[in-house]
């Protein structure tokens, strides 16, 4: 959210979706594109258009409700419902929802340049599990001026307020020229120690900055106290630092961003997000499982790539993806005498499979598929992407500083010409 | 009078029947109207709140989506309420919907299992079919105790 987000137009997203209401999850839909200086409208279309749309959109299903979603999305292409933004959800667990809800993003994606997101909601989606997606939808749809820049100018900052870690970088002349890590504790604390970090590494003087952008769960904390000039959520910024990284800025990419406790699949389209899905669904998918596997195997975190990358998952035995349960096959394991380099293995090899199965299944994978985050870091990981993807896998430089970049660089369009 | 459960069960031309025979139609818009106007906590359009899911637990199973979930929380009670029931299937959108094809595969299954009478009828395609229809729909209400012996003349075809 930018400073000059109050005196935006409101955004229309179209809520096209089966099973809201019933789930009582209908206001908390409403309370978090509210929050955004966005509102819901619903295409409207011919009754009669339920009777055919089987047919005329290929897909046969039984439920009206989804007849419904399906003609809503036709009307969307056919521009007789005009929106700037669409959100697709049904149900969690619901087979008929879920072949629909992703064929009807795919069709709005292919005909139209209009941003679309899904999401399969349970009774227990909150307002505040939404709004990241809804504000990066909103963004996109907002800002696609802000989303085209290609380089950073001046000198500029940029924080990443993680769940796990806090990142930050100074920036100056498209360069990057200090960076911060540290520990996520206390938000402000922590950002504050990561961005002096920065600042001496860069040999610069806070007061000299001319333009600061934060990003993260904790991005509208810090960038209260440090008066951003950018706070946004990551799924944009975290796209735009890893296509500018890798200096893949025109043209198609996928971005797979592994976070210390959730994952973004994103796919990116001249560096401006399409579709994307945001995991979160279990820590066995995250960073924090591997964190876990290296302390039990008692090595640091950096230590466990290359341990993986001599190892073989298929000498272990594997029982679940869960964070509890998966740690104690791995302990099994070790009491049988397998190999710390198996074990390795078997570990980024579980994180990439849930990943592969429960989140890469949601966006069109293009390549380049550019790996960012910190667990890029850890060699195990993208190579075992590849072995799944069967494609090549980029890692770009800083990639674990990939918010922190994209903020900095997006942030520079804040500074004033002199 | 009997409580008569409808299927569709927002289907306002079984809604019209049920009444005009002297029963007490089992409806979703009465539920509609009791979940909106019991003071609780406000969750437009229809006021069904993440608690309602769970209350659905008492027909499906968790792993069951939470939108079956919930609209079973509505149709359910009606279902233990009933003392007869009128099951159309196939029938228009437009006669009457709940909207999930597994939510309806439910509903008629939990009126099926109680020990009541029940009508179960195909959606007329034809006038002549339209007239069969509401004639039997007539007579299975006319069988019912305490209906009406004599509705509004003309009204019920």
């Amino acid at each position: 959210m930018s400073r000059d987000e109050d005196v935006e137009d409101k955004v229309t997203i179209a809520l096209i979706a089966c099973g809201p209401e019933y789930s009582g999850v209908q206001s908390e839909i409403e309370s978090a594109v509210e929050s955004l200086n966005a509102k819901l409208v619903y295409p409207e279309m011919d009754v009669s258009e339920l009777d055919t749309i089987g047919r005329d959109f290929g897909l046969e299903v039984a439920s009206a409700d989804l007849k419904l979603l399906m003609a809503r999305a036709k009307a969307i292409v056919e521009g007789r419902a005009k929106v700037d933004a669409v959100f697709v959800a049904s149900c969690f667990r619901c087979a008929e929802g879920a072949l629909v809800r992703n064929e009807v993003r795919r069709y709005i994606h292919q005909n139209t340049s209009i941003p679309v997101i899904s999401y399969s909601f349970t009774e227990r989606t909150t307002a505040s599990t939404l709004l990241t997606r809804l504000e990066a939808l909103t963004t996109v749809a907002r800002r696609r001026h802000l989303l085209a820049r290609e380089k950073q100018k001046g000198l500029t900052a940029g924080i990443d307020s993680g769940s796990t870690t806090t990142k930050a970088v100074v920036m100056r002349d498209n360069q990057v020229i200090g960076h911060g890590w540290v520990p996520t504790i206390k938000v402000i604390e922590s950002a504050e120690e990561a961005y002096k970090k920065a600042l001496d590494e860069a040999g610069v003087n806070r007061e000299d900055i001319q333009a600061i952008g934060t990003t993260g769960y904790g991005r509208f904390l810090v960038g209260k106290k440090y008066d951003a000039q950018l706070s946004q959520e990551e799924i944009t910024v975290n796209s735009k630092g890893a296509v500018y990284l890798a200096n893949k800025q025109k043209g198609s990419a996928t971005v797979i961003d592994i976070g210390g406790m959730d994952n973004k699949a994103i796919t990116v389209e001249d560096g401006i997000p399409g579709m994307f899905s945001m995991g979160g669904v279990c820590a066995g998918a995250s960073g924090r499982f591997l964190e876990m596997t290296a302390k039990r195997l008692g090595v640091d975190i950096t230590e466990l790539g290359s341990l993986a990358v001599k190892g073989i998952e298929n000498n272990i035995e594997m029982n679940s993806y869960c964070i509890v349960f998966g740690i104690q096959s791995l302990v099994n394991s070790l009491a049988k005498g397998a190999s710390p380099e198996d074990v390795a293995a078997a570990a980024c090899y579980s994180v990439i499979e849930q990943i592969f199965e429960q989140q890469l299944q949601e966006v069109d994978i293009r390549e380049p598929v550019i790996l960012v985050g910190g667990s890029s870091l850890i060699d195990g990981i993208p190579r075992t992407l590849e072995k799944f993807l069967k494609v090549e896998v980029i890692v770009p430089p800083d990639s674990q500083y990939i918010g922190a970049v994209g903020a900095s660089m997006l942030s520079s369009g804040y500074i004033k010409e002199e | 009078m009997a409580k008569v459960f409808i299927y569709p069960t927002n289907s306002l031309i079984l809604y019209d029947l049920v009444e005009r025979f002297g029963h007490e139609p089992l409806a979703m818009m009465g539920r509609v109207h009791e979940k909106i106007t019991t003071p609780g906590i406000d969750s437009p359009p229809i006021n069904i709140n993440p608690e309602d899911p769970k209350y659905g637990l008492k027909y499906a199973a968790v792993e069951v989506p939470s939108g079956v979930r919930g609209r079973l929380a509505m149709a359910g009670p009606l279902i233990e309420k009933a003392e007869a029931a009128i099951i159309v299937n196939d029938s228009a959108i437009s006669f009457g919907c709940m909207g999930c094809a597994r939510t309806n595969e439910m509903v008629k299954y939990m009126a099926r299992q109680k020990d009541i009478p029940i009508l179960e009828l195909e959606y007329p395609n034809t006038e002549e079919e339209g007239k069969e229809f509401v004639y039997k729909i007539a007579d299975f209400l006319k069988s019912l105790p305490g209906a009406k012996e004599n509705n509004r003349e003309g009204e019920n075809e």
